[in-house]
């Protein structure tokens, strides 16, 4: 009977090996086209996250073109999507990545903590290298049942909440520290009362998700829940998808989202690509990128580019900043750790 | 190395095939590539952390739930497959039906499956507003993003382990054993009870044991269906991904390692009940 047992493990083990194999093959293929091309061409890797795919889809083609009549030289992006963190550690392991453009400058700190990337990348472009920004907002079910407004009526009884997990979605901790700004204006930073109104909020929540784009199909397609916490980019896009069945709501407060884009330097020296590469990131800046930046529902910031999509985003809503937490290593100690405030909501006793 | 395979084999003289010491050397190979040295890398990992650490990290309140979540829903899956495996092995084995091959080859799809597509599949099918869940849900009993939701997730998971495990045991049983004990007089359920089911019981056992296994380090198609909620139903495997999520290298292997060690034992103890068994049943 032994047999059967070792069989079946050879077995587990070879299947193994031609999926490893054929991963192998898979990955090896890209980089070796760029350098083999004798004419001017050249190739870049954008490794990025998932909701920036329909734009970066876009902007690839603009960029292409612009390139090629600024150096008369093809360039091919190779774009890869997941999620923020995972994305930040395969850069870590080798996947050679020319540029990153990620949900939070911490992801990107950590791959500078492995010395692939410069310090000072933050300031190397405008806005802490953030060409775009978004928010976050709340989508509801057409009608609004439950009245949904502001934060403080997602802590009531009977409110089903939607959110992914700080702890497994980077995203997800700008959800956690808006609802912590609101309690923070609402009760004059007494942080006891703060906690209570996080940890209210928390158990409100029905379902909490690895990823954001998990939360949004729990919502969306299985239904779960009266109210789901998004990125406003995300929430426009499940609008425009099926506009008849949910509503967005802009709270009075909530926190600008920075994603961060930087410029790998360590695979870019070697790759030769740097120029490349910083131009790619440099014209993101551009009147036409952040148009199209705006049509894809992150918001610009060029101020006056922002401006002329005044009907489409609420531009009056408070906004606090990853600032105003000290930055992201200290945000992060104090909310996320382990052990820290965000576990401490399951793992306190209840009152 | 050599030496010594060869005097295990020794009872015979010299090997009769050829090409043993070729493919033996290509086993060693594939072994230490895929299996040991992965391995090897987790405990090394796992060590840069001091004892004191890595029993801190293990401890935790919410980790030893995850290992509970995780063990209790897959160890109910594992026997929800022994049972229901045997049936399936039995039916497909014993009887000729319109369709079998198709049906047969159903049995498979699990592993063909992304996992995570399952679990996408799974969660939209068992959820309140679903086809299946809404039935329950009218019943007072919500299926989705509960225990049982995790548990149906193993399930479907682990079924084919079972019974690939048990159907070439069942072609090879000879129906003589049963005739003879029918002609001796034997009930139905006896013949069931004392005959088949001794010669079935160690393959149940490796199904059961790969089943369990499987279950334990599910992560892709649990992950949609479990809801998430930690202390409640946050299964061992996300605890992992939330440690390397922040960067927690050695913290996340520590888990694991935990995890590999029950699987581990788990697998060892099924090994060792079916040698005791087969003792028994081969004499």
């Amino acid at each position: 009977m032994k047999g059967i047992l070792s069989k079946k493990l050879l077995a587990l083990s070879v299947t193994g090996l031609v999926l490893g194999a054929s991963i192998f093959t898979g990955c090896g293929n890209n980089t070796e086209e760029g350098t083999a091309g004798e004419a001017k061409k050249v190739e870049i890797t954008n490794v990025s996250y998932d909701p920036t795919r329909e734009f970066y889809a876009a902007y690839n083609e603009e960029f292409k073109k612009y390139w090629k009549e600024e150096k008369g030289e093809d360039v091919e992006i190779v774009a890869s999507h997941g999620g923020s963190g995972s994305q930040a550690r395969s850069v870590i392991e080798g996947n050679e990545a020319d540029v990153v453009t990620l949900a939070l400058a911490r992801d990107i700190t950590a791959i500078e903590n492995e010395g692939l990337i410069e310090s000072g990348w933050i300031d190397q472009f405008e806005h802490n290298s953030s060409p775009y920004t978004s928010t976050i907002v709340f989508l509801v079910r057409k009608g609004n049942e439950k009245g949904i407004k502001d934060w403080g009526d997602l802590v009531k009884d009977g409110v089903g909440v939607i959110t992914p997990n700080p702890k497994t979605s980077g995203g997800a901790c700008w959800n956690f520290l808006a609802a912590w700004a609101y309690a923070d204006k609402e009760f004059n930073g007494d942080e006891a009362k703060i906690k209570d109104f996080v940890t209210k909020l928390y158990k409100n929540v029905l379902v909490l998700d690895s990823g954001a784009r998990g939360s949004t199909s729990t919502f969306v397609e299985n239904g779960q829940g009266d109210v789901l916490l998004a990125w406003e980019n995300e929430a426009f896009l499940t609008l425009k998808e099926k506009p008849n069945e949910y509503e967005m709501i802009t709270p009075s407060i909530s926190i600008l989202a920075e994603p961060s884009v930087a410029v790998v330097d360590s695979v870019a020296k070697e790759r030769g690509t740097e120029e490349v590469a910083s131009a790619y990131l440099e014209y993101l800046y551009s009147d036409a990128a952040q148009k199209l930046i705006g049509e894809n529902f992150y918001r610009p910031t060029n101020e006056t580019i922002l401006k002329d999509f005044s009907k489409t985003f609420n531009l009056n809503m408070n906004m606090v900043t990853i600032n105003d937490f000290g930055g992201w290593d200290k945000a992060y100690n104090d909310y996320f750790n382990d052990g820290a405030i965000f576990d401490q909501i399951y793992t306190a006793p209840a009152q | 190395m050599q030496q010594q395979i060869v005097k295990v084999k020794n009872k015979k003289g010299i090997h009769v095939i050829p090409g043993f010491s070729l493919s033996m050397g290509v086993t060693i190979t594939l072994l230490g590539l895929i299996v040991l040295i992965p391995l090897a890398s987790i405990a090394l990992t796992a060590s840069k952390l001091s004892p004191m650490e890595f029993f801190k990290i293990v401890t935790d309140k919410q980790v030893v739930s995850g290992y509970i979540v995780s063990l209790s829903c897959a160890l109910i899956a594992a026997l929800v497959n022994s049972v229901f495996g045997v049936i399936l092995a039995w039916v497909l084995v014993r009887y000729d039906f319109p369709c079998k091959r198709i049906v047969d080859g159903m049995i498979e799809l699990p592993f063909a499956l992304p996992t995570a597509v399952a679990g996408i599949a799974l969660t939209s099918l068992y959820v309140d507003k679903g086809w299946i869940g809404g039935i329950f849900a009218q019943a007072g009993i919500e299926i989705a993003y509960t225990s049982i939701g995790i548990t149906i997730a193993m399930i479907f998971i682990g079924i084919p382990f079972v019974v690939r495990s048990i159907q070439p045991v069942l072609e090879k049983l000879d129906n003589e054993y049963e005739e003879a004990a029918a002609i001796l007089g034997a009930s139905r359920r006896r013949i069931f009870f004392k005959v088949i089911f001794p010669e079935i019981f160690p393959a149940m056992l490796t199904g059961f044991g790969l089943a369990l296994a499987r279950g334990i380090g599910e992560y892709g198609s649990v992950v949609f269906i479990a809801g998430n909620i930690p202390l409640k139903t946050q299964i061992a495997p996300l605890l992992i991904v939330s440690k390397l999520e922040q960067y927690k290298y050695a913290d996340a292997t520590a888990i694991a390692l935990i995890l590999l060690i029950i699987s581990f034992l788990i697998l060892l103890l099924i090994n060792i009940i079916q040698v005791r068994t087969s003792k028994y049943t081969n004499s």
